[in-house]
């Protein structure tokens, strides 16, 4: 009886696959189908040939040189490496300024708090092209003009023309020194674990125990003296009408990273309170018991309890502001999105090959990031004894 | 009184909040006298701005195409009654007492949205048709917004049983559809709805701007729905499968009776959250040349007539957002609290 009802769902299971598989390969069938028609009817070549012939228009933000023989598909690397770039520069500021608002929250000072809220909740209930075009169009663009510049310190300068701040004269050297900066971290790291390791084999820390902390500092050092006459900073100066000198970063680019910022550090901020709040109260009182200091408190007992409810959501945000970088099309800032499914389209008219390509980038993107956040997130869960 | 007991426990924390009170007066005082004091709000044209502070003119002079966009102002009462009509399909929803309500469901789901479209679009029994390019301003992000969320709701939910099905075939499936439309900005989803879809169809088929768009939306948001849901769907216990079960329910029975309307109790929350998602990004039509309200003011505020205003524009259309979005989120704070009550 029973072997037979089984037998029943299971034939019914199979039935219903196959039924699943025959509407996704006609829909696919259909739509592929309808498009060589269409392509055929519009007299386009299908095909990625049309990455090696020269794109031919003009990019306000690169990072790679760029001229007329620059190919499609040069072009695409340098448009991914501006969504990129501003991705990277946007995931930074959003963490460290919603970590900051998520402790305005968490203060213990009343008006603190109410200025944490506000921020929250005025940030995440506008939608972020509204919050793009307001930077944009309302603040960036009605600055003064670069002899009226807003004047930060004397040495950053924000004006209708955009955000000029001192910058190595050989971009290379600024390379170096952030290469050596990470190299310095993740030395330091491992050493650190060396002198854990010490501490618990031998019941107290090795001579060298503050070494960790100072390699960060000292290896970025060491490049400035070896880079010798080639570090230099150049300043930005005002000169006639607009300013020569440091770096120049166009009024696209400094709103779009102020609005993918300030949005996202709302949501990063909800984040790293919920997951603060979710440690309960017993565990701050026993490290106090144990006589931990505040800061150890939170460095050893708090943050690494918090970090498994934080971690999910917050790559969800990472991946978000990735995506929403996008929205740079709207500025005309030059990235993938505008570059190619909006300039490249229009040259070519090759629509398919070209959202194929953006999108894959995306998803590609998105896959990769959920991966390196998923192998972290187990690796603490692994510290934490698995408990989840 | 907690002030006082606050004042007594710390005077440290006392004086720095004086200080942040200062400062915090200093740099807000201009703002609001630009908003309010020193702010223009009579007048019939943009020369009666004179002062510093805003120019609310600007926005009371386009306040008919900031929420009806260019619909023909003789037929304005059509998204008029089209709003009452939706006003009066939710009213029921939120009285617990009312006895037909799982009546309602397919009335809310198909015969509003689809009749709202005809109302809108007119053409038929003598209404003169208004063509969806004319659509616009806050009518349009609450159309796009509303049909988002009846027809995403739906198709998430059997997404979502799709992956945690256990027919190996139509769990790749839908995952593998999932997967896709979440991993894409909806920006390029909305590109490939204007640009793409029209080569999917057979040659010669024409489809409307309007719902080429839907179709993304409705297709992008399903993907967010449907992981709402698995969520809730994995929060209801085992048990409660194996009880519906016993009881002789077909999956059809024990999901629709017994494990669904657990799972989505459990994820309102979550639901409302994507609700809120979808409303504030309907504002990207405007990159593929629809003008919803944010897209009006948009236009408006780069029209020779009213050039200089941006701020004006952008700071109605974000109080706009902001009052939709705010409400929205308090509504289903209220309902995560009454629902933990409940259980």
């Amino acid at each position: 009886m029973a072997q037979a009802a089984r037998k029943k769902t299971q034939g019914r299971g199979l039935l219903l696959q196959a039924l699943a598989l025959l509407i996704v390969v006609l829909i696919l069938g259909l739509i592929i189908h309808n498009t060589v028609l269409n392509l055929e009817a519009r007299g386009i070549a299908s095909g990625f040939g049309f990455l090696s012939q020269p794109a031919g228009f003009d990019l306000a933000f690169h990072l790679l040189p760029y001229d007329e023989t620059t190919t499609f598909g040069q072009l695409f690397i340098i448009a991914l490496l501006n969504t990129l770039l501003v991705s990277a520069i946007g995931v930074v500021f959003a963490s460290l300024l919603g970590l900051l608002v998520a402790l305005a929250r968490l203060s213990q000072n009343p008006l603190i708090r109410l200025l944490g809220t506000i921020y929250v909740e005025t940030l995440r209930n506008i939608p972020l092209l509204l919050q793009l075009f307001f930077w944009y169009f309302a603040v960036l663009r009605n600055l003064p003009g670069p002899r009226e510049s807003l004047e930060f310190f004397g040495v950053v300068y924000l004006n209708n023309r955009g955000l000029s701040i001192p910058f190595p004269m050989e971009p290379a050297a600024a390379f170096y020194i952030a290469l050596a900066l990470i190299l310095g971290l993740i030395v330091g790291h491992y050493l650190r674990q060396a002198a854990v390791k010490k501490r618990v084999e031998a019941g107290r820390f090795p001579a060298w125990h503050l070494l960790p902390y100072a390699i960060p500092v000292i290896f970025p050092l060491l490049t400035l003296l070896l880079l010798g006459q080639r570090w230099q900073i150049s300043w930005p100066e005002l000169q006639g009408f607009n300013f020569s000198g440091g770096l120049q970063l166009i009024p696209e680019f400094v709103s779009l990273v102020a609005a993918l910022s300030l949005y996202t550090a709302a949501f990063v901020a909800e984040i790293v309170r919920a997951g603060i709040l979710s440690v309960q109260k017993g565990q701050m009182e026993a490290s106090e018991a144990l006589g931990l200091t505040r800061l150890d408190t939170m460095r050893l007992v708090i943050l690494p309890q918090a970090l498994r409810v934080i971690l999910p959501p917050l790559t969800s945000q990472y991946l978000n502001l990735v995506k929403n970088s996008s929205l740079a099309a709207a500025i005309a800032f030059p990235d993938l999105v505008l570059v190619f499914s909006g300039t490249a389209i229009n040259i070519t008219g090759q629509a398919v090959e070209i959202m194929a390509m953006v999108m894959m980038v995306y998803l590609l993107l998105s896959l990769s990031i959920s991966a390196a956040m998923n192998r972290y997130q187990s690796k603490t869960l692994h510290y934490l004894g698995q408990r989840s | 009184m907690a002030w006082t007991r606050f004042a007594k426990k710390s005077p440290l924390q006392l004086v720095i909040t004086g200080v942040l009170l200062a400062l915090l007066i200093y740099w807000a005082w201009p703002v609001f006298d630009w908003l309010f004091f020193k702010a223009q709000f009579t007048g019939t044209d943009r020369s009666a701005c004179t002062g510093e502070g805003a120019c609310w003119l600007f926005v009371r002079a386009r306040f008919d195409q900031f929420i009806f966009g260019f619909y023909e102002p003789s037929e304005r009462w059509r998204p008029i009654l089209v709003a009452i009509l939706w006003i009066l399909g939710f009213i029921p929803v939120r009285l617990a007492r009312f006895p037909a309500r799982k009546a309602l469901i397919p009335f809310l789901l198909v015969v509003l949205p689809v009749s709202s479209w005809f109302i809108l679009r007119g053409g038929f029994w003598g209404l003169p048709s208004v063509e969806t390019s004319r659509w616009g301003g806050l009518m349009l992000t609450l159309l796009i917004s509303a049909i988002g969320i009846s027809l995403s709701l739906p198709l998430g939910i059997l997404l979502a049983l799709g992956r945690r099905s256990e027919l190996p075939l139509l769990r790749w499936i839908t995952v593998a559809f999932i997967e896709l439309w979440r991993g894409v900005p909806l920006i390029t989803v909305l590109f490939m709805a204007s640009v793409m879809l029209p080569f999917f169809l057979p040659p010669g088929v024409e489809f409307d701007k309007l719902l080429r768009c839907l179709v993304g939306v409705v297709l992008f948001t399903s993907a967010y729905m449907a992981e709402v849901v698995r969520a809730g769907l994995q929060a209801v216990p085992k048990g409660q499968h194996e009880a519906a079960a016993a009881l002789g329910f077909g999956y059809w029975q024990s999901m629709g009776l017994v494990v669904l309307p657990q799972a989505l109790r459990q994820v309102i929350p979550g639901i409302v959250n994507t609700f809120i998602s979808l409303f504030k990004d309907t504002s990207l039509v405007l990159i593929i040349g629809m003008f919803d309200l944010l897209g009006m003011v948009q236009a408006a505020s780069t029209d020779p007539e009213w050039m200089g205003y941006a701020m004006e524009g952008y700071v109605f259309a974000g109080f706009v957002f902001w009052l939709f979005c705010f409400s929205m989120s308090r509504t289903s704070l209220r309902l995560e609290k009454r629902l933990e009550q409940a259980r």
